[in-house]
């Protein structure tokens, strides 16, 4: 028997469980609750809710909402607040404007920003955590920080500590 | 990248340290320095690209003359500094004012002082070089509470030259205005609200 997968099968789970596309000339307006990871490259405009996925606002799509998801990693155009439970990645040639809370953010070297950003610890298990407050989101005193993405960005990147 | 020592961001940072949960605005564009190193710090970051938000409004013919518009002016500060009064407890302004001509420097500097908070830092560079006619541009990212690292951003006109009397002026509606000597041709400029 190979042990060699199926390509084209694997392919078409990955897909159909792992991740939802809005393509390219896909326009929606309204709300949209996803239970998957999501790429937009199409356009949207009201809101995203995927708090335990990731949403990516692909190169081409413009997403005008609000946002909330595990992960954002945005590499078009998002205008809106962003709300995440674990990191927000603004890629090169990105363009992001409102507000972000997030435990973690990543710009690179080319995207444009404005907003505000509020680091927020992640969420620890209760079991894992000391004391109850530090299930709470609140503003870090050692937050946030990258671990990839451009030259410009790995200085910064060795003053963190997490 | 150049790196230098700045102890008006020494200055700054003197304020941060000591109380943690303020909220700063950073006008360089938003770069991942400084944003690691402020939100380390526990503080709210507000950041935008001043210089881009210039070009954006006045980059379209003569950058100077088109400034002096005061539908364009009005464009900029709605675009560029639309926030409520103290709103924030300390600015970096870098080196952007020296681009902005005449009354709309005025207008920028008083909606600056407007939003920050009374008692807060705003940093603020300067080149000394009085007979440059363009002076370099760039992206400063802080790397650690004396250390500055200098992206460049290629080269512009500034709008006029300022020395320590001008700057008095410029910033007489503050509390006081303290300057920093530098080495090279940058003067830093620490204003308290």
């Amino acid at each position: 028997m190979s042990s060699v997968p199926n390509r084209p099968t694997e392919s078409f789970e990955a897909t159909r469980t792992g991740n939802a596309v809005l393509g390219k000339s896909a326009v929606v307006k309204g709300q949209i609750l996803s239970r998957e990871d999501l790429t937009i490259d199409g356009e949207v405009e009201g809101t995203i809710e995927m708090q335990e996925h990731r949403l990516t606002v692909g190169p081409s799509g413009k997403v005008r909402a609000s946002v909330k998801a595990r992960e954002v990693i945005v590499l078009g155009t998002l205008h809106g607040n962003v709300e995440t439970g674990d990191r927000i990645d603004i890629r090169k040639e990105a363009k992001l404007v409102g507000d972000i809370r997030t435990a973690r953010i990543v710009i690179e070297d080319g995207a444009y920003f404005k907003g505000n950003v509020d680091i927020v610890r992640a969420e620890v298990p209760k079991s894992a955590s000391a004391t109850p407050a530090a299930a709470s989101p609140r503003p870090a005193t050692t937050s946030a920080s990258p671990t990839t993405a451009s030259p410009a960005m790995a200085a910064g990147a060795g003053e963190i500590k997490r | 990248m150049e790196t230098r020592n700045s102890s008006g961001l020494d200055q700054f940072c003197s304020l941060l340290v000591e109380r943690p949960g303020l909220t700063l605005l950073d006008l360089a564009g938003a770069n991942q320095s400084t944003m690691a190193f402020l939100t380390n710090l526990g503080h709210r970051v507000y950041s935008d690209d001043f210089l881009l938000q210039m070009d954006r409004c006045f980059g379209d013919g003569d950058f100077y003359e088109n400034q002096a518009d005061p539908q364009k002016a009005a464009q900029f500060l709605d675009a560029a500094l639309d926030y409520p009064a103290q709103h924030f407890d300390g600015a970096l302004v870098w080196d952007t004012l020296e681009f902005l001509s005449g009354p709309l420097l005025e207008t920028v500097v008083q909606r600056l002082g407007t939003m920050l908070r009374p008692g807060s830092y705003m940093l603020a560079l300067f080149h000394a070089e009085e007979r440059a006619e363009t002076i370099p541009t760039y992206s400063y990212r802080i790397q650690d509470r004396k250390t500055i690292t200098l992206a460049p951003r290629g080269r512009r006109r500034p709008a006029q030259f300022f020395n320590n009397r001008s700057l008095e002026k410029l910033f007489s509606d503050f509390d006081s205005v303290k300057f920093f000597l530098t080495r090279d041709h940058l003067r830093e400029v620490i204003v308290r609200r």
